[in-house]
């Protein structure tokens, strides 16, 4: 009889480095310790923008021990190589934000960094900032999508129009261990690099261009990161080049260690934003015409601006069905540090401005807000903002009702009105429905052309061999899950090589809720063309159990050497896409959901408490239902965070609340029950009809929440975060 | 010449050579191999630094060492025995570390509740592990890791 291992997919197996993370064995890069390194920091500007007059060194500090470096000191290009080539790896005169980086030292001896660190002087010729973002004319990057015909809609006379403008903050990521690496350089060897990172090859380009060296002259290799949200896509680039330049300098490791205050006034941060609506519906709530104005504060530099602007675009009209739609984005420059990515990437943003604009539409036209929403809803055949036709089963009426049963709403917002009419507290509830879209945008993924392997081991088992990063989502483990399932055989015999640019190959970024569908599916794919490697060598029949894979295996190593599989990424024949014209399918499969908050606000003391909160969500085929599971609650928290908790203050274009004690996100008392339901519609492109996830859930709460709060308290609030000050102001306007 | 403290850390005799105010957080990391201890903010905030001292729950980022000269103090590290602990076990099972980074501080931090309290329930875990910040697990699934942790130490 046919022993059966099995399937993987669909089961909680254990994490793969659960264990060393829960003994304290798992090394993050601050945890590497030579006895040659030599340790860094980095000097930064102070002003918002300006030049360099002078620096100053103070005498009573015994800099011939140092290794210092400065923008001279750059053997190849001084940028840091993205998407533009505007932003400088080391200010050379020009300032344009503050913590600009300017120099760079380093010395042997930690104290004695931090000594020498604190008595540079950098003279300024100070210049006007721009920190406003609605006045700024300096435009990094537009889009414009359009769909039917918006204007003949908005000149009849039989419709009603429904305005606003809705803003949101920015967000600090905040991952617990701080931004980090140790580079080794010099002339002979070329560039190594070990850090916290979530895009290994993102840093190996920047390095190649900042040292003008070959592929295999640089090498970078990700150490266990703790946590990333974005934060870890872009910067480590900066972090890297820096530590490299001193590296290279100095011919001694460096490590280069962000401090708290530092990682958080210095690197990016969710883009602030304002939206526009303008809406034109029937006295039945039903949407007619659309039109968005969405705007983000770039900050300083490109950077990944206009990749945020286009997914920001893109969800811009939420899950809803309108045959004329014009949406109009910009993202603009400000003398701020350079704003980036952070999980969800632009779409919390323009989702926040809909969601609460659905709100505000229910409440014109006079209908409950489930029913304004049921009543727009996009279904199969449907077509969304960019005339992408729905092919999958879509059911979001199904969705939404799941979670209205779910969370009691009818029931609860029946005692509630009663509840506050004698109660200061007051509760609500309040209710997003979103759309999230995985992987890169458009022709995204067919221009990065992805590459995965995986190869056999001598002692028959198999290794995944990607530069996709386990930043704490569970990619290691997942990856194990897909061979485990493609192969048929157990989930132990595979194992996840850490990234290392030198053994693996590039697979792209881990960004855009693209790991598991888009890489993932990679993954099944090599996993087979090296079945049929063996296969074909004759030393493995096809469908044989487990053991007989794992002996083939092994034969086939001793025989002739190395065994892999590979596979690149090819977009499905149905996702087409048009740049020129903003339109076509902008996703290969989206994500979607129906969120429910239900909040106590304290009308003495202004405090907003989520009490309960409902996540449903279709995801395709989920693969491990607690990894998926705890990345909808860990989602969920960080926009609990986003709507309630989480300001950033600006003076001057800088961060003043840059600490841990002063910018304030959700603590295990401040975080209510998440109950968490899928709804399962495999997505056959996906590995084992999984779609992405990761993203998705900072979509929802932020306008959930602020609906509820509306929904309590009944005067309207349009911005975020929402602390009790900014409440109380809201309601004492209202008066 | 900088002086000598003795301490015993997860029940092992330990002489360091440190400035009076060096943190304890450092001396652990730098000079005793124990890297399981983490830094997250440096200003007692985040709970990454968590420690037991003579059994007192404290933020090793804000002891200088001279106030942990002669002390017993346990690190994640001296959590497990042979096998992993139950609470350890416990966090593996419900999906208690995501990234990782804020585990160590948990665990140190719910253990100190697991001595008072065997069968604490959801408020009171929610309540003992306030003062450590976790960003990716939103604290439900570690909440049941500790909450769920008497049920494997049977």
């Amino acid at each position: 009889m046919k022993k059966r291992t099995p399937k993987a997919i669909g089961r909680v197996v254990p994490r793969k480095e659960g264990r060393a993370k829960v003994t304290g064995e798992a090394k993050y890069i601050d945890d590497i310790n030579r006895d040659d390194l030599w340790h860094g920091a980095t000097i930064r500007s102070s002003v918002a923008r300006g030049s360099i007059r002078k620096i100053t060194f103070d005498p009573k500090i015994p800099w011939k021990e140092f290794c210092v470096v400065t923008a001279k000191d750059i053997p190849g290009k001084n940028v840091v190589a993205l998407i533009e080539g505007d932003q400088p790896l080391l200010a050379e005169t020009r300032i344009e934000h503050p913590e600009e980086p300017v120099l760079l030292i380093a010395h042997p001896n930690k104290e004695m960094v931090t000594r020498a660190r604190a008595t540079i002087q950098i003279e300024y010729a100070a210049a006007a900032a721009v920190l406003d973002f609605e006045k700024s004319d300096t435009v990094f990057k537009s889009y414009s999508v359009n769909k039917g015909d918006v204007d003949s809609v908005f000149r009849r006379k039989d419709v009603t129009i429904v305005e606003e403008t809705y803003f949101t903050g920015a967000q600090e990521q905040l991952y617990i261990e701080m931004n980090g690496v140790i580079a080794q350089a010099s002339s002979q060897t070329g560039v190594t690099v070990w850090g916290s990172m979530q895009c290994p090859y993102y840093v190996h380009k920047a390095l190649k261009a900042l040292f003008q060296l070959p592929d295999d002259r640089v090498r970078v290799i990700q150490t266990e990161t703790g946590g990333g949200f974005g934060g870890k896509e872009e910067y480590p680039s900066m972090i890297a080049g820096h530590a490299a330049l001193l590296a290279w300098k100095c011919g001694h490791p460096v490590k280069l260690i962000y401090d708290r205050a530092e990682d958080m006034a210095a690197t990016t941060k969710r883009h602030p934003s304002r939206t526009r609506h303008r809406t034109a519906v029937d006295k039945n709530g039903k949407l007619l015409a659309v039109e968005i104005d969405f705007l983000l504060d770039g900050g300083a530099y490109v950077t990944l601006s206009p990749v945020v602007l286009s997914r920001g675009t893109i969800h811009a009209a939420g899950p809803y069905l309108c045959d004329n739609v014009r949406v109009q984005s910009r993202v603009v420059k400000t003398n701020t540090p350079p704003h980036g990515a952070f999980r969800g990437f632009g779409a919390p943003q323009s989702l926040f401005a809909v969601e609460k604009h659905m709100d505000r539409i229910a409440r014109v036209v006079g209908v409950a807000p489930e029913e304004i929403r049921r009543r727009n809803f996009l279904k199969t055949g449907g077509m969304t903002a960019t005339s992408q036709v729905i092919q999958q089963k879509l059911d979001l009426s199904g969705l939404l009702d799941k979670a209205l049963k779910k969370s009691n709403w009818k029931t609860k917002r029946e005692k509630f009105l009663k509840h506050n009419k004698t109660s200061k507290i007051k509760k609500g509830l309040g209710l997003a429905t979103f759309l999230h879209g995985a992987g890169f945008t458009g022709s995204g993924e067919r221009v990065l052309a992805s590459k995965v392997a995986v190869e056999g081991t001598e002692k028959g088992t198999i290794r995944v061999l990607t530069a996709n990063t386990e930043i704490g989502q569970g990619t290691n483990t997942i990856f194990a899950q897909v061979v485990s399932d493609a192969l048929k055989i157990p989930y132990e015999w595979v194992e996840v090589a850490q990234p290392d640019t030198a053994r693996v190959p590039n697979s792209g970024p881990t960004v855009a809720s693209r790991t598991c569908m888009i890489v993932g599916k990679l993954v099944e794919r090599a996993a087979l063309e090296l079945e049929g490697k063996l296969i074909d060598s004759g030393l493995l029949e096809k469908n044989g159990e487990p053991s007989q894979f794992r002996k083939a295996l092994v034969q086939y190593r001793k025989k002739y050497g190395e065994l892999k599989g590979f596979a690149e990424y090819i977009q499905p024949s149905h996702v087409n896409w048009d740049d020129q014209l903003y339109r076509g399918d902008a996703y290969g499969a989206f994500a979607w959901a129906a969120y429910i908050a239900e909040v106590s606000v304290d009308t003495v003391t202004y405090c907003c408490t989520v009490d309960r909160f409902t996540a449903v969500q279709e995801v395709g085929r989920v693969v491990h239902p607690l990894l998926a599971e705890g990345q909808i609650i860990g989602g969920v928290t960080q926009g609990i965070g986003y709507a309630l908790y989480e300001r950033v203050v600006w003076k001057d274009g800088r961060m003043a609340n840059n600490s841990l004690t002063n910018y304030i996100i959700p603590t295990s008392v401040d975080t209510p029950t998440i109950d968490v339901i899928f709804l399962e519609e495999p997505y056959e492109p996906g590995p084992g009809g999984a779609k992405g996830i990761g993203e998705l859930p900072l979509d929802g709460p932020a306008p959930a929440i602020l609906n509820a709060i509306e929904n309590a308290l009944g005067v309207e609030v349009n911005h975020i975060p929402l602390l009790p000050e900014d409440l109380l102001r809201v309601c004492e306007a209202g008066r | 010449m900088k002086p000598t403290f003795k301490l015993k850390i997860n029940g092992k005799a330990f002489a360091v050579q440190a400035h009076p105010l060096e943190r304890l957080l450092d001396v652990l990391r730098e000079q005793c191999g124990l890297s399981g201890t983490k830094e997250g903010c440096g200003e007692g905030e985040c709970g990454a630094c968590s420690v037991l001292l003579n059994g007192e729950l404290v933020n090793s980022c804000l002891v200088p060492i001279a106030q942990a000269a002669g002390a017993a103090v346990l690190t994640v590290e001296g959590l497990a025995s042979k096998s992993l602990s139950a609470l350890q076990k416990s966090f593996l099972e419900h999906g208690g570390a995501q990234c990782g980074i804020c585990t160590p501080g948990m665990l140190i931090a719910a253990s100190a509740l697991l001595k008072t309290s065997r069968r604490p329930n959801e408020k009171k875990v929610r309540e003992a592990l306030a003062g450590n910040l976790c960003r990716c697990t939103g604290y439900q699934n570690i909440v049941e890791s500790v909450v769920g942790a008497h049920k494997e130490s049977r």
